[in-house]
């Protein structure tokens, strides 16, 4: 199928490029863009006059929820709603039921996710067997099986010799180690941000030193071992600090935030609303601010969605008691593009934390619209505004902090692999 | 954000928590409650017919005795039918979710829930999910927020002091697990005490909890000096031991309330708690029992305030 993408504002942050370019696809990939090769015919012709034209957007972090919680949420929903926010490849982290620790497992999930021909799916491992932070899994064969990273995902890992050894072996073969930094004994059973909102509801916290605590350990294993390190879902300021002092002494870590938290702050809660029960907790103002400028200064390489679906019952809970989690594959885009509004970002820098940034954390060719990529793009409208109304979300999961906010910004095209798999 | 408390006209629609009410709020189920004190105490028959026909329903997921029965006592007092649930754990390993309980009890028409739970924010959750025409009182949801007991501790701080706006408070012991501090410190601070204070070891204080307005001490020497009011805390057993306290022994030696520290606070200081008691642990029995001590007459009031908010809630005059 060849495709002639024409009057779009083209935006490709790995080739610095912002310019008003045409996009040209056959064989499932881009053969040119500003001018026609030779010859070339076009099946389809997408006229994007007044939209954005850049590369399906790489998401580091959504849950698909298969296999183990279809309750919550199935493959097919959670790719419709990837797609459907201009999402072409994403990576899912290993706390499915069981865990994604047995190749097997991973194959079948690639399989699946192939079928349903949509999205891209990068599976992350697990680094220990059951998520339990004892032995360590067959990396090699999880690698072999599609893996691209290892992580316990929210699950502790308390013990630090294993941490060590786990980071060791994934060096030995040059296999990335992605961790979330939370101490589970500082956190214990918290569920808000140690600070003014969690002291008036009377709701069991999280102190920021559980996640500096937890930072602090990992990067010195890091250094130890030589292991590349990515942090997950860092979320206070002090933690972009500690990540900034290590990237400038030259450590190989890498970091990424959730868009939640470029946005909200425990404020949020207001009267114990169960839609920011989030993980990590949302924290202050502060933090958040601090989160910002250190998406602005490269310390943060890259925003995911956090893309966690949680079905309605487990969310009709005290806040405390009710699943943490909120759908987000669907809000990406437009959440990225409020910050752009808010703090006045060039989009071209914006949108590489959504593009090229996330591709090289996973090591994956994807991200980009250079000749001879994989046509997987995303068309956007910057102008046209829409309201988050849960039940138009293509998403299982309805839960969003962002019920009822306005969006500018609409996704109306995404292709993968040179095909047209959404359009609106 | 709207305060869920209250309706479009700005009255008083649930009682989930003393934080954002306003004072004219607050004195106006004081003054009712003053009317209650007298009925009960002027009358032969103590019933008055404010809530004939109407039916409340105490749910308590969490046990109480004390609570339970000072709110089935005003609910009777204000001629209403009463229901007791004592739910405990059980309802949950039955499969019944905390909404559906109450769904089921809707369906039964009721016009009033008393609801106490262990986990923050279950008060509100109620409220948000039941008709317009039914109402919650919060009894105690978790560490947040216990607003009938803060308001009968206001009322006892009213009847012997006459004002708040020259008072010095002390409230002492473990603040962070106590939903009768939070609810304290916010009736306090509205109704114009301008110095509230909070005493207690580090592990039993919230870190951010100078931001509620409060000015904190660690230790009863410079806390007591001059006050007014001395609110004490139940330290629960479970926090004795372990991580957050060394020992009971250790506690008492501490910060205890003995006759040698209360005599720090002002001479007609008053010593109040919101029971039950732990003699010799967080207050000795020579102060519980002596004359500044107020503990008794707090539970009397505790009827009258329940009876207050119950009646403004169902719209009485």
């Amino acid at each position: 199928m060849k495709i002639h993408i024409k009057n779009g504002r083209l935006i490709d942050p790995k080739n610095k490029i912002d310019a008003m370019r045409d996009v040209f696809i056959a064989d499932r990939r881009v053969v040119a863009t500003g001018d026609a090769p030779q010859g070339f015919v076009a099946e389809q012709v997408i006229d994007a006059d007044g939209m954005v034209v850049m590369p399906g957007l790489v998401d580091v972090a959504a849950r698909l929820r298969e296999p183990g919680y279809e309750y919550k949420a199935t493959l097919e929903s959670e790719m419709n709603a990837a797609v459907a926010g201009g999402v072409t490849s994403l990576s899912c982290p290993p706390d499915t039921d069981p865990p994604l620790d047995e190749p097997g497992l991973v194959e079948m999930l690639k399989y699946r996710a192939r079928s349903l021909n949509q999205a891209r799916v990068f599976p992350l491992g697990a680094l220990t067997y059951g998520l339990k932070g004892a032995e360590l899994t067959e990396m090699i064969e999880l690698t072999e099986a599609g893996c691209k990273a290892f992580s316990q995902a929210n699950a502790p890992l308390t013990d630090t010799r294993v941490l060590m050894r786990a980071m060791q072996y994934a060096a030995t073969f040059g296999y990335r180690v992605w961790l979330r930094p939370q101490d589970s004994f500082l956190a214990q059973d918290g569920v808000a941000h140690d600070g003014e909102v969690a002291t008036r509801l009377g709701l069991p916290s999280i102190p920021v030193v559980a996640e500096t605590t937890a930072l602090a350990t990992m990067l010195q294993l890091a250094q130890e071992t030589g292991v590349t390190l990515h942090v997950c879902r860092i979320s206070s300021a002090a933690g972009v600090e500690l990540i900034r002092s290590a990237k400038r002494n030259g450590l190989n870590v890498t970091c990424d935030v959730s868009v939640n938290h470029v946005h909200l702050t425990e404020m949020d809660i207001g009267f114990f609303d169960s839609n920011c029960h989030l993980v990590p907790p949302l924290r202050s103002l502060r933090d958040r601010a601090a989160l910002r400028a250190g998406l602005l200064d490269g310390t943060i390489d890259a925003i995911c969605s956090n893309h966690s679906p949680v079905d309605e019952d487990a969310k009709q809970l005290p806040f405390a008691e009710a699943e943490a989690g909120a759908t987000g594959l669907e809000l990406l885009l437009p959440l990225v593009l409020k910050w752009v509004e808010q703090d006045k970002i060039p989009l071209l820098d914006a949108l590489s934390r959504i593009t090229i940034n996330p591709a090289h954390l996973l090591g994956v060719k994807m991200g980009h619209l250079s000749l001879g990529a994989h046509a997987d793009i995303c068309i956007f409208d910057p102008k046209t505004s829409w309201k988050v109304e849960p039940s138009a979300l293509r998403s299982q999961g309805k839960n969003t902090p962002f019920n009822g906010f306005e969006m500018i910004g609409r996704v109306r095209y995404t292709l993968l692999d040179g095909q047209v798999v959404f359009q609106q | 954000m709207n305060n869920p408390q209250l309706n479009s006209n700005g009255e008083l629609q649930h009682l989930l928590t003393t934080e954002g009410l306003p004072a004219r709020i607050l004195r106006d189920i004081l003054d009712r409650a003053t009317e209650f004190v007298n009925v009960a105490e002027g009358r032969e028959i103590k019933k008055v017919p404010l809530l004939h026909g109407k039916s409340v329903f105490n749910i308590f997921f969490e046990n109480s005795t004390r609570t339970r029965t000072t709110f089935e006592i005003a609910a009777k007092r204000l001629s209403a039918d009463v229901v007791n649930l004592n739910i405990g754990s059980s309802s949950t390993s039955k499969g019944e979710t905390l909404l559906d309980t109450v769904d089921n009890l809707c369906a039964m028409h009721a016009d009033m829930f008393v609801v106490r739970h262990s986990t923050s924010g279950a008060a509100h959750l109620i409220a948000r999910h039941v008709a317009p025409e039914v109402h919650v009182i919060n009894a105690g949801d978790g560490r947040h927020a216990h607003p009938t007991q803060a308001l009968l501790d206001m009322f006892t701080i009213r009847h012997y002091k006459k004002e708040f706006h020259n008072l010095r408070v002390a409230i002492v012991g473990d603040v962070l697990h106590s939903r009768v501090a939070r609810s304290q410190i916010h009736a306090l601070t509205t109704l114009g005490v301008p110095e509230v204070r909070v005493i207690g070891p580090k592990t039993l204080l919230p870190n951010h909890v100078d931001k509620l307005g409060v000015q904190v001490f660690h230790d009863m020497t410079t806390g007591l000096k001059d006050v007014d009011v001395v609110m004490m805390l139940r330290l629960q057993n479970e926090r004795m031991q372990g991580a957050l306290l060394p020992s009971a022994q250790e506690y008492f030696k501490y910060y205890g309330l003995t006759q040698e520290r209360l005599a720090l606070a002002k001479g007609d200081a008053i010593v109040m708690h919101p029971g039950p008691m732990n003699r010799g642990i967080e207050i000795d029995s020579s102060v519980a029992d002596g004359s500044h001590s107020v503990i008794l007459p707090q539970v009397t009031f505790g009827i009258a305030v329940r009876m207050a908010v119950m009646s403004l809630l169902a719209g009485a005059k």
